[in-house]
């Protein structure tokens, strides 16, 4: 019973942490309709934006772990699922999955909106398979 | 004795900036009295990237300097590569890019407002703005196929034509968004409360302008006269009828009112495009590329963007330097901030339309230097920490 109730809540309103590690800004994340958070601690997912460069690398690691479990990872945008025409940078660390586990990618340069939303859709749906 | 200052630092993920950057404010009490920033969390070299791809591969990577000024980067390339080869663009093509750069000022401009407004606690405007903002990328994806990103810009002219039935829906579309805009001004100068916010805050005088080199809004906001539109003519600006929207007074007001101004003057300059588009062709072939250097500078949404590409014969740029607009505005927002209170950082801050995925071109000694900034903030705050246990002991 208990479990249940964790589990629809988690489903019902998911709370979003934004990580824009060396992104252009293309991936226009700001619009869906679920809740944008001010700190990491409070999110459930996080939505990785751009390459992660060699500054922005530790910080992500540091935000990944600031988030409280279960936490989810999305991956938006060509830069962050495979880092697109920035792939031989210099800077470069990324894509993100090596920097931090990732659960759902979203391809696109820039992914629509549309695509966005089924993106945070779909990592939803695995939260029916993470144990209370 | 007394602990001088407080420092506070913000970012680099910060929830109100929607990219990564970081700024140290030492405070005392509420008000600002320095601050430090940090960039290069977005730093991708792009530069080194760009040596080795060719030409028309560029295109696509400078597109991708920034999603908001996705036109201007190409545009301005594509310039110092005509340059460089010598060709002159088609007259339609130029108006198409002259159409094509004001649909993005308007599409930035909006963004800007919404923003501008969500940090002074106005959603009401943000919504208003970015629904506005929504019908700029409608004729953005029925004219190129993308929201963002348009890769309109090709080197010897433009990839898309602009058919009749785009036209009548830019024009349209212009309609509305300078009913909205009208809209925005009256909300905005009817508004006590806006007006309190915006008003005298983050002064940056003339002469400060003027020292720190700013572009774009943030300098005719400061009373300069300058836009590389009017200065030095590119696509078919020659041609086209606008004024330079100049406030005095260099405030968070003064940014505002000069960025809607020049929305209504980016209405003006499409609706003039659109009924003068001459017919012909949209591109020229670049048949060789000699070696030589060019130099191309374009008005993007927060002023002067610089591309310099150098060209040693061969298919691919030997150099490429990119000065985008952020680059200068931003140690603006030192003289900016100082004496002005923590919750208005924020203001001040956007009220420079910052965009770190321009800035953040650094070259490798950027990012020594920046190492060594960290160096002296760390002693800074191990300074700070000894004065204030030196301070407990003696109490």
């Amino acid at each position: 019973m208990f479990e249940k109730l964790v589990k629809w809540s988690r489903k019902k309103s998911p709370w979003i942490f934004h990580v824009s590690a060396g992104s252009c800004n293309n991936c226009d994340i700001e619009r869906f309709g679920i809740l944008l958070k001010g700190s990491p601690r409070h999110a459930d997912i996080l939505v990785v934006t751009g390459i992660v460069n060699r500054q922005a690398a530790p910080r992500v690691r540091r935000v990944y772990e600031q988030t409280p479990d279960p936490k989810l990872v999305v991956a938006l945008g060509n830069c962050a699922v495979s880092g697109g025409i920035f792939k031989n940078g210099y800077n470069m660390v990324g894509p993100v999955d090596k920097v931090i586990p990732v659960d759902v990618y979203v391809m696109g340069c820039p992914p629509r909106p549309q695509a966005i939303i089924d993106g945070i859709v779909e990592a939803i749906k695995k939260y029916e398979v993470i144990k209370v | 004795m007394k602990r001088e200052c407080t420092i506070i630092p913000m970012g680099p993920f910060h929830p109100a900036l929607a990219e990564p950057e970081f700024f140290k404010l030492s405070v005392k009490g509420e008000k600002i009295i320095d601050v430090e920033i940090r960039i290069g969390y977005n730093h991708r070299g792009i530069e080194k990237l760009a040596e080795g791809l060719t030409y028309n591969q560029c295109i696509f990577l400078v597109e991708r300097v920034c999603g908001i000024c996705s036109n201007i980067h190409p545009l301005c390339f594509a310039q110092a590569v005509e340059e460089i080869a010598g060709v002159e663009v088609p007259d339609r093509a130029k108006y198409i890019r002259t159409v094509i750069a004001e649909l993005e000022r308007i599409h930035s401009h909006f963004l800007w407002l919404g923003l501008a407004g969500h940090i002074i606690g106005f959603d009401t405007l943000l919504m208003w703005a970015w629904k506005a903002r929504e019908l700029v990328l409608d004729i953005f994806e029925t004219v190129t196929g993308n929201r963002q990103s348009y890769a309109m810009n090709a080197i010897g002219g433009v990839r898309r034509d602009l058919k009749k039935e785009h036209i009548s829906k830019i024009l349209k579309t212009m309609d509305e968004a300078e009913r909205a805009t009208k809209r925005f001004i009256k909300a905005i100068s009817g508004d006590p409360v806006t007006l309190s916010r915006l008003k005298g805050v983050g002064v940056l005088s003339n002469e400060d302008a003027k020292k720190y080199c700013v572009v774009g809004p943030v300098a005719r906001a400061s009373g300069l006269k300058i836009d590389i539109r009017k200065d030095y003519p590119y696509a078919a600006y020659d041609e086209m009828d606008f004024d330079i929207p100049v406030r005095r007074d260099g405030d968070a007001l003064a940014k505002t009112e000069v960025r809607l101004e020049e929305l209504l003057q980016s209405i003006r300059i499409i609706r003039q495009a659109v009924d003068a588009l001459p017919n012909g062709d949209i591109k020229c072939e670049v048949k060789e590329m000699p070696e030589g250097e060019g130099l191309s500078r374009g008005e993007a949404p927060r002023g002067e963007d610089l591309h310099y590409v150098v060209s040693n014969g061969s298919n691919m740029p030997e150099r490429v330097k990119i000065r985008a607009p952020t680059f200068m505005n931003l140690p603006s927002i030192k003289p900016q901030l100082i004496g002005n209170t923590i919750a208005d950082a924020l203001i001040i801050i956007g009220a420079i339309d910052p965009c770190f995925c321009c800035t953040d071109r650094l070259t490798v000694v950027d990012v020594k230097e920046n190492r060594e900034k960290i160096m002296s903030s760390d002693e800074l705050l191990q300074r700070s920490r000894k004065k204030s246990s030196a301070d407990h002991r003696g109490s």
